[in-house]
């Protein structure tokens, strides 16, 4: 299993809205441990080491698109 | 005492003095349009077409100044192609394919809209609101003197209107004084801040959006821009939070800065103050502004679009965000939608609780509308830090990372909408069909030789046959289905695999606006009487 960076959400626009409503009239600290918590559980729902390492990588410097 | 609000572009409807003013008690019409814009004057043209009486009032004489709405989709140039006047529409608009998107001073990525193949019309046109409204008006004269009973009354200004159970009583004012009229039924497409919704104290519910947008519409003079729609998040020249670039015709470009709430409207729409955004993003170029303006939106609609005699459609029924060309595209819907029904209701072919299908199906179309253009807003214009931040978050992934780039919202362009379970939508007993033509669906267009398949519908009920047998003629208490039947050589791949999918015939029963009723594998007469019966608002299950 490699990092999917290809599409893969159906009904974007319904998950970001959903997404973004989560957050509604939380406080700055709660959103961001909200985040936090929905990061780990999303990281169990993945299960593949490699795969996270990758994501993690990913997300560090986003402007080179670099995965490994 | 009817001072002109604002100037116009088109005078194409001089006050003209009716017969019905000097009548000795109060001519009744079957149907009265309140509001001359698009909305109005295609109702009209709609029914004249049907052959219904119908007359428009309103109180100034012609079309208003300003590009406003620019954005017209596929499904109302199909929709203006049954009322004959989408060719001059596509030949003055700008067809454009390409959009990129922009993050302060990167661009982020381009896509193409690539329209499917086997359309007569494009997926959009741009074309200023004036012309797309003129055209129209234009179609109205030619059907007049082909002896549709339409009649435009410039300068007839509804001042008071008294709702009774089987009519409407209009009090009307004109430069040579006031008449009293009345009409079966009134039809209010005066816009978003319709002075008919007011007279009747009736409610428009929803979110207004705390943000303002300077728009600025220039002819450039010797530059020169790819036909490509620029949308720039956080634009790095600073003229506003969000800043979208467009072409028109006539050389004309549409420029949409969001300059934030609370501004000083006056000071923002001096010249000076326009061109100084305008340098800061285009740089040393020569321009001169053709039209500005600023507005805010609100995202809202009537909780009933009909009330008794007296129903809503376009703006004065719903209103959405600009992002999307939701607006005047879905009040173009709205008439699609009404016309055929009050045309059967006028004609006394029909009940009129079939108009309740109105409400019920544009409402539906309205809400799907108000989503779409509500997230397209949350998206530009984050209303918390946190949708900020995952905003921002989206930018910056949507560069490298594919993943990221459906979640960008700059507006998703306005299709139509299927009206899936809805009371008049029949049954799909089409074993393999595709989903995209179920019933609700509007029609796809496809090629068929030379033509296409849309422009072979025709004004009322259709049969449509794929290499299925059936009569030529059938209908059901005057309301005639025409047969138009396609066999082997007929089917082009298009047609197969929007309308057959792995069936290997069909019958779709369509409505005069072009969507699906119900569809079968073979033809049977009980149940195509049955779904025309349900359609027309008879035999409520």
């Amino acid at each position: 299993m490699t990092l999917i960076t290809d599409p893969n959400i159906p009904d974007p626009d319904g998950f970001y809205s959903e997404l973004i409503a989560a957050h509604d009239g939380l406080s700055d600290d709660d959103s961001a441990a909200l985040n936090a918590r929905l990061i780990l559980i999303l990281a169990n729902q993945i299960g593949n080491r490699a795969v996270l390492s990758a994501a993690i990588r990913a997300v560090q410097c986003p402007a080179t698109g670099d995965t490994k | 005492m009817l001072d002109d609000r604002y100037s116009l572009a088109f005078r194409l409807y001089p006050y003209e003095r009716s017969a019905d003013q000097d009548a000795a008690t109060p001519v009744r019409r079957p149907v009265v349009v309140m509001g001359g814009g698009p909305i109005g004057v295609a109702t009209a043209l709609d029914l004249g077409l049907q052959g219904i009486p119908v007359v428009v009032l309103d109180d100034h004489e012609g079309i208003g100044m300003g590009s406003r709405a620019i954005c017209f989709a596929k499904r109302t140039l199909e929709i203006a192609d049954r009322y004959g006047c989408a060719a001059p529409m596509l030949d003055k608009g700008v067809v454009w394919n390409v959009g990129k998107v922009f993050h302060d001073d990167r661009q982020i990525y381009d896509f193409n809209l690539l329209p499917e193949d086997g359309h007569k019309f494009p997926a959009f046109i741009n074309l200023q609101q004036p012309y797309f409204e003129k055209f129209i008006v234009e179609r109205v004269r030619q059907a007049q003197a082909e002896g549709a009973p339409i009649e435009l009354r410039g300068k007839n200004r509804v001042d008071r209107v008294e709702v009774r159970d089987d009519h409407v009583v209009l009090q009307i004012t004109t430069p040579e004084g006031p008449y009293t009229l009345e009409a079966e039924w009134l039809i209010g497409c005066d816009g978003a801040s319709s002075p008919l919704r007011g007279m009747l104290g009736l409610d428009f519910e929803g979110r207004v959006f705390q943000d303002s947008f300077l728009i600025a519409d220039i002819r450039m003079l010797n530059a020169n821009f790819p036909t490509e729609r620029w949308f720039w998040f956080e634009p790095w020249f600073k003229s506003g939070a969000s800043t979208l670039l467009h072409k028109q015709p006539d050389d004309v470009w549409r420029i949409d800065f969001q300059i934030g709430w609370g501004v000083d409207r006056k000071e923002e729409l001096k010249e000076e103050n326009i061109r100084k955004r305008i340098d800061a993003m285009l740089g040393k170029v020569e321009y001169e502004i053709v039209w500005s303006s600023i507005y805010t939106f609100q995202c809202r609609r009537m909780k009933q679009f009909r009330h008794g005699r007296v129903i809503f459609a376009g703006d004065a029924a719903h209103q959405v965000s600009p992002f999307g060309a939701r607006g005047a595209n879905s009040g173009i819907q709205d008439v699609d939608n009404l016309g055929w029904k009050l045309g059967l209701v006028v004609q006394g072919k029909a009940p009129d609780t079939l108009l309740d299908s109105y409400h019920q199906e544009r409402a539906y179309g309205a809400d799907e509308n108000i989503l779409n253009s509500t997230r397209a807003t949350d998206f530009i214009t984050p209303k918390s830090r946190m949708s900020h931040i995952f905003r921002n978050a989206v930018l910056d992934l949507a560069e490298q990372f594919a993943f990221a780039r459906p979640l960008v919202n700059s507006g998703r362009l306005s299709v139509p909408c299927t009206y899936d379970g809805l009371s008049l939508t029949g049954e799909d007993a089409l074993i393999g069909g595709p989903a995209r033509t179920r019933p609700g669906s509007p029609c796809p267009d496809a090629p068929m030789g030379e033509a296409f398949l849309l422009g072979q519908l025709g004004g009322g009920f259709t049969l449509l046959t794929l290499d299925a047998d059936a009569p030529e003629e059938l209908g059901d208490d005057g309301i005639p289905v025409t047969r138009l039947a396609l066999y082997g050589a007929d089917l082009t791949d298009a047609i197969r695999a929007r309308y057959l999918g792995a069936a290997t015939s069909a019958v779709y029963l369509i409505r005069p606006d072009q969507h699906v009723v119900a569809r079968w594998n073979t033809y049977d007469q009980a149940a195509t009487v049955a779904a025309l019966r349900k359609s027309c608002g008879k035999d409520a299950a």
